[in-house]
């Protein structure tokens, strides 16, 4: 890959931006619409522009990849798995385990339509499994949701200096469409950083006490600190890592609220009702855990209007609820089963509350 | 087998902690547990070890053995032994666990470890049932036995018979050496009466040895230690040890299944 624009689809990006970052170990099972993502890393595997990457396996499970990605993560090593749906549904018994081993990687869920098989067109329904933890106990993923083949590119930079910042899993979620689209991307030149993991990792007992990554504890005083610790860690996620995008927020008196592919038609419908002087904006959560409430909150406490739009029956709108409060006007579209709306159904949803406040 | 008797070393191992273990009474998991740091040591890699301890009563192992431990998911230990192994190739990394991680839910990360003849070491510590849970039914339970959740016997019409894994593994074009073992102590009829043999210890000692060995050789080792629970049989130590030699071993025959590099000759 020369450092020129290239064009891709999302899902190829997502690998390339994961190699770019400096991706030692890649651990693989296919599924629809995630495969291009095992696929260019297959292809890519032995190619000397990446000498850190250094591995490369289909599993034969979704159990196995998570749990290979936990045991390469033990290493030291910047790993990542991805999958979509139904896989990820698999995965979340690994991830579980993995935030209370504090185990750095990185994971893409390229999500479909749901629940069970569904179909495979884009949904943003996993967000509850994504960002309130998901596999059993107490537990966060910090998770990034990009909304262009360039994000998909640049996202795993972010991902795996956060993973590490944490030690925790972090997660690319995107969606059918910003995984199969096709766009131009840059890769700018990118330097990753070294992370520093001789602390904890598992590379032997060698002039140091042993590490032991665990996630059991009998002790329950113990567990209850080792728990409160994690916990803290969120809470520094939430105080230093919220990452948001405000479009023409300045004087808006009703705010569309959008993460991943449905931002960018609300980012269209914005432009249009612009022009015809309706003071509309967007608001786009970039991660989706640590929540961006703080500002939503501020934003509500000027007295503005929110409209959440997702592809599900509304998930991020409990967040979005719970950030702005009861006295404040919070609608709602939603479209699922790989249904994305159109920029007029969201037009006469924006238009439909401008009038009705009036 | 006075040559052997010598390899096992008694003492402070640097290989364990002080730390007690949590066993039972009779059971065998100690015992591997000291064979497996003795060998460490005698190997002199305790600094490039690291141990993937399972979910069973393998569990707290990483208080005992004092090197660098991951500790899985249940039945995920293979998996997360191959992904440290694949980053970290200069590292010895190895499993224990029971029959209920390894053959029941945990199946899949085992053979798939073997067919692919990922480079690590499998210890399969076969007792015939579910001991850190309380004596459920394993896929090694034999036909008939008693357990918590077969309070008749295993009904082979239901579900199915003993699994032989040593058999299974061997199978496995990708497994360099397997080898199933027992590590209790043998009850023998004499001229003086009963006496107790440690041969099948000492033979232990070795195959643990060998599976390190056919790491370093870049192959897949996977050893069996048939062992008892008498706790969960319900029956005493040495009526344990007696149920191992006169009904495990018919199902589960000792011996050498697979030595691809020959270290049993070595």
């Amino acid at each position: 890959m020369e450092k020129k624009r290239v064009y891709l689809k999302g899902n190829e990006a997502l690998a390339y931006g994961a190699l770019e970052a400096g991706l030692n170990a890649y651990f693989a099972y296919p599924i629809t619409p995630s495969s291009e993502i095992p696929e260019t890393l297959a292809k890519e595997f032995g190619n000397k522009k990446y000498p850190d990457y250094k591995f490369f396996l289909q599993s034969a499970s979704e159990l196995e990849a998570i749990n290979m990605v936990i045991g390469a993560a033990s290493g030291g090593a910047r790993a990542m798995t991805a999958t979509s749906s139904p896989g990820f549904s698999l995965k979340q018994e690994g991830l579980s385990y993995a935030a209370a081993m504090e185990l750095p990687f990185l994971i893409a869920d390229i999500c479909r339509s749901g629940p069970g098989l569904g179909n495979l067109g884009p949904e943003q329904s996993d967000y509850f499994q994504a960002t309130k933890g998901g596999g059993h106990g107490d537990y966060h993923l910090l998770v990034l949701a990009p909304a262009t083949v360039q994000e998909m590119a640049l996202f795993p930079r972010i991902g795996f200096d956060l993973a590490f910042k944490y030690r925790n899993p972090v997660l690319i979620l995107g969606d059918a469409f910003t995984g199969q689209i096709k766009e131009d991307v840059e890769f700018p030149e990118f330097t990753p950083d070294q992370y520093d993991t001789s602390s904890w990792a598992t590379t032997g007992a060698k002039g140091r006490p042993p590490h032991i990554i665990n996630s059991l504890e009998l002790d329950y005083e113990k567990h209850f600190k080792h728990i409160g610790r994690i916990f803290e860690k969120y809470m520094n996620a939430e105080a230093n890592d919220v990452r948001f995008e405000e479009y023409r927020t300045e004087d808006a008196e009703t705010i569309i609220v959008a993460f991943g592919i449905v931002s960018r038609i609300a980012r269209g419908v914005v432009n249009k009702l612009r022009s015809r002087g309706i003071r509309v904006g967007l608001f786009r959560p970039i991660t989706l855990w640590p929540f961006p409430k703080t500002q939503l909150k501020k934003l509500a406490s000027e007295g503005r209007r929110f409209i959440v739009v997702e592809l599900n029956t509304g998930q991020m709108l409990e967040d979005v609820k719970l950030a702005v409060g009861d006295s404040v006007t919070v609608d709602f579209l939603g479209k699922w089963g790989g249904i994305v709306p159109t920029e007029a159904e969201i037009e006469s949803k924006v238009t439909r509350l401008e009038v009705a406040a009036v | 087998m006075s040559q052997l008797a010598l390899k096992v070393k008694v003492g402070k191992l640097e290989s364990l902690t002080e730390t007690p273990t949590h066993y039972c009474a009779g059971c065998e998991h100690g015992t591997l547990t000291r064979l497996i740091a003795a060998t460490i040591d005698d190997l002199g890699i305790r600094e490039k070890t690291v141990m993937i301890d399972s979910v069973g009563c393998s569990v707290l192992a990483c208080n005992y053995l004092n090197f660098d431990h991951v500790v899985a998911a249940h039945g995920r230990a293979p998996a997360v032994a191959a992904g440290l192994k694949h980053v970290r190739p200069e590292l010895t990394v190895f499993t224990v666990q029971g029959d209920g991680d390894a053959a029941s839910i945990g199946l899949l990360e085992l053979i798939y470890a073997a067919k692919r003849a990922t480079p690590i070491t499998i210890f399969l510590v076969n007792n015939a049932i579910y001991g850190m849970t309380g004596g459920q039914m394993a896929p090694t339970t034999l036909e008939g036995q008693v357990t918590s959740t077969t309070p008749f016997g295993r009904d082979a019409h239901l579900t199915g018979t003993e699994l032989d894994v040593a058999k299974l593994i061997s199978g496995m074009d990708g497994a360099s050496y397997v080898k199933r073992v027992s590590l209790a102590v043998q009850e023998l009829s004499s001229e003086r009466g009963k006496v107790y043999t440690i041969k099948h210890l000492l033979e232990a000692k070795k195959s643990v040895e060998n599976a390190f060995k056919v790491q370093a050789h870049g192959g897949f080792a996977f050893v069996e230690l048939l062992s008892t629970c008498s706790i969960n049989w319900k029956m005493s130590v040495l009526d344990s040890k007696r149920f191992v030699y006169d009904q495990m071993v018919k199902k589960f025959p000792l011996g050498l299944y697979k030595d691809s590099f020959g270290v049993e000759k070595e």
